[in-house]
């Protein structure tokens, strides 16, 4: 696909001439610190910061989300009838995504779009979305993406790559969404500047130096790493909270809930986290996942190797490392993953 | 802190060998500047990755919680002061304690510090108060008294109010501290200004309870905000939702709240939760001349009835 320079002038000017076709989406600073949000009017996007602290996931799958609605108002004709709630699919441009957050996209898609089960909520707002990433030359320490078959580069996920090159973007249409963005942006100049991408890249993926070994997790047992003896040394610390699988790209569970004020209500769902004991109760009231370490083994397990072993395209993370830096009490996936791999290979 | 580390092995190689107690509970060095990870040892040799420096600020009270066994556990002043809450609220018994005081200056503030530098910081060390930080195009040193957590700059409990053995001598306690100028500033705000001051607090937080998990004081077995049967609040990000768990968090910990400022270290979003709980911790201060955690012999205000509680409130 062809390769646009953007003249860093233009910038603002582009995406001007998209706003009446687009919705704007991008990295802001929200009170201390950045979150992907709706652009307002001439507001630009902080494409050049590196990530934000919440992932890019809820422009598809907000925190919170309607669903349906009812009345129970028997004076109204439709009273007790559960209704669609009318979702906004106009096309949206998602500025300033990160390689390992795009691919996270991916990863989810697998759990919202399949044969046998589609979210409609999720697909549609992932449809409607043309992403438009940021390839990273500068990454944090706690950056993994090159060992979980993602890297600062990475296009999958994306619909346009941007490179940053100083005074100028390059931009590298992947798809059809991503060149119909393009140009009706009217960044048209073309650049013959490909073989500058290739060794940015390989720049950038050299500065990677954390990363994590999986090669030994699909060959084992499920239920000797689930008895492996390190669980109890790494879920002591945990607090159960919610933050790791909140701040997480990959992490797809889901409440529902049903909220009835007066004579209006709703049914919506909010995220969910296997780290509250909530997640597993039963209406009996007993709880399979009753402690602590049942808790984080189920993170760690299935992120590591029950996603690994069922849909065999690698560990459920991106390496983005937001739970690492998060973490209150530095629980990290890194130092997890390791342990749980060294064990698959020695035991 | 170096003479502290060498004698809190010392102290815990010698409960383990002597089998006074069946595991201690430490911190450990972290993978990241600024952070240390809460662990157990339970045998000698898990000793040697115990650590202490500026960077032991989660409170180590909240381990105890229910355990069974014998522990040894290393307690800076906050922390003993909520090992004392958990004994008085029957969370842990004082016989199944060996406690490690340590004298504390006071831990350092991660994100004060983050927030100084434009890039990542790479590695962060400390020597005689000073600290010195590190990354990408800097190098710089830092009073320790300058980047204090909030709460340890305004503490005045820096020892241990009980304790089996005790790592060093003494440190001063800070005197003439004006601990509640942030709480008199809200409350001389108009009813308008001081919802707009919560709501702009509350306007990022994302609600994975990692405050009250923090909180040695949330131990409810199951807390009001995850209550089903009847399900008092709405799980959503809906304000109202948002407002109830926190202005109810800060009532279920008032009397009982230590300001070890854990809650505020654990949120991921920056927000200052203890501008609630300080509330309610300067009120039991001055309607009845409590501070929580400092004896076991004490029952704490809300929990007993005295005729002479004040009740000017009641019209
Ligand atoms: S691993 Fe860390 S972030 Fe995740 S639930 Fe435990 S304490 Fe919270
Ligand atoms: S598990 Fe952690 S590092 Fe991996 S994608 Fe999720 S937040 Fe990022
Ligand atoms: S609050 Fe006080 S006792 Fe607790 S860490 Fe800070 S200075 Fe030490
Ligand atoms: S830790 Fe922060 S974000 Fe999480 S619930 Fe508490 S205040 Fe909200």
């Amino acid at each position: 696909m062809k390769v646009i320079k953007i003249d860093k002038t233009k910038w603002a000017e582009g995406l001007n001439k998209l706003r009446s076709d687009y919705q704007l989406i991008g990295p802001v600073k929200k009170d201390k610190y950045h979150d992907f949000q709706m652009l307002g009017k001439d507001q630009l996007p902080d494409v050049e910061l590196l990530n934000t602290r919440m992932s890019p996931k809820s422009v598809v799958f907000p925190q919170s989300e309607v669903m349906l609605e009812y009345s129970l108002d028997e004076t109204k004709e439709d009273h007790h009838i559960i209704k669609e709630v009318e979702k906004d699919a106009s096309p949206r441009a998602v500025f300033g995504i990160r390689p390992c957050d795009a691919k996270a996209l991916m990863l989810v898609k697998l759990n919202f779009d399949t044969s046998d089960y589609k979210d409609p909520y999720w697909i549609k707002a992932f449809e409607a979305s043309t992403f438009i990433g940021m390839a990273c030359d500068d990454p944090a320490s706690t950056c993994f993406c090159t060992s979980t078959g993602c890297g600062p580069y990475n296009e999958e996920g994306l619909d346009v790559l941007m490179i940053d090159v100083g005074d100028h973007y390059l931009a590298k249409g992947i798809t059809e969404k991503g060149e119909k963005l393009l140009k009706t942006a009217g960044w048209e100049d073309t650049s013959d500047d490909a073989s500058l991408i290739e060794s940015k890249k390989g720049e950038a993926e050299a500065k990677i130096t954390s990363k994590v070994a999986t090669e030994n997790l699909k060959d084992k047992a499920i239920l000797d790493l689930y008895e492996a003896p390190f669980w109890e040394d790494t879920a002591f610390s945990c607090l159960n909270c919610g933050t790791c699988t909140y701040v997480c790209p990959t992490c797809w569970c889901f409440d529902i809930q049903d909220e009835t004020h007066g004579k209006k209500g709703i049914r919506m769902r909010n995220w969910d986290s296997c780290m509250f004991p909530l997640f597993t109760l039963h209406t009996t009231g007993h709880n399979p996942r009753e402690t602590q370490i049942h808790r984080v083994r189920q993170r760690f397990m299935h992120k590591l190797k029950y996603f690994t072993d069922k849909y065999e395209k690698g560990i459920m993370c991106v390496g983005c490392g937001r739970c690492v830096r998060l973490c209150p009490v530095n629980i990290d996936i890194r130092t997890v993953c390791d342990k749980m791999n060294n064990y698959a290979a020695s035991s | 802190m170096l003479e502290y580390i060498n004698k809190i092995k010392e102290i815990s190689t010698k409960l383990l060998e002597e089998k006074k107690v069946d595991m201690i509970v430490g911190f450990r060095k972290g993978s990241l500047p600024m952070m240390n990870e809460p662990c157990f040892a339970k045998n000698t040799e898990d000793i040697q990755s115990f650590v202490w420096d500026s960077n032991c600020g989660i409170n180590l009270a909240n381990y105890l919680t229910n355990r069974k066994e014998k522990i040894g556990i290393v307690a800076k002043g906050c922390d003993s002061r909520n090992i004392v809450t958990h004994i008085i609220e029957n969370k842990i018994n004082r016989d199944q304690l060996t406690i490690i005081g340590v004298p504390c200056k006071g831990m350092i503030d991660r994100k004060m510090i983050s927030d100084m530098f434009d890039s990542e910081i790479t590695e962060v060390t400390e020597n005689n108060g000073k600290i010195t930080v590190k990354g990408n195009g800097f190098d710089k040193t830092l009073e320790k008294t300058e980047v204090l957590q909030e709460n340890c700059a305004i503490c005045i409990h820096r020892n241990p109010v009980i304790y089996d053995e005790l790592v060093a001598k003494e440190v001063e306690e800070q005197k003439d501290v004006d601990r509640y100028e942030d709480v008199r500033n809200i409350e001389a705000m108009s009813p308008e200004d001081k919802w707009k001051t919560f709501d702009d607090l509350l306007k990022t937080c994302i609600r994975c309870y990692a405050c009250r998990n923090a909180c040695p004081l949330c131990y409810c077995p199951t807390c009001f905000v995850d209550e089903a049967k009847p399900q008092w609040v709405g799980k959503s990000q809906d304000p109202t939702d948002t407002r109830t768990f926190h202005f109810l968090r800060a009532f279920h910990c008032a009397g009982r709240c230590t300001d070890c400022g854990a809650c505020v270290r654990a949120c991921p979003m920056g927000i200052n939760v203890r501008a609630f709980t300080k509330k309610l911790e300067k009120d039991c201060f001055e309607l009845f001349n409590w501070e929580a955690g400092l004896s076991i012999e004490e029952r704490p205000p809300l929990d007993t009835f005295k005729p002479g509680d004040p009740d000017e409130f009641i019209k």
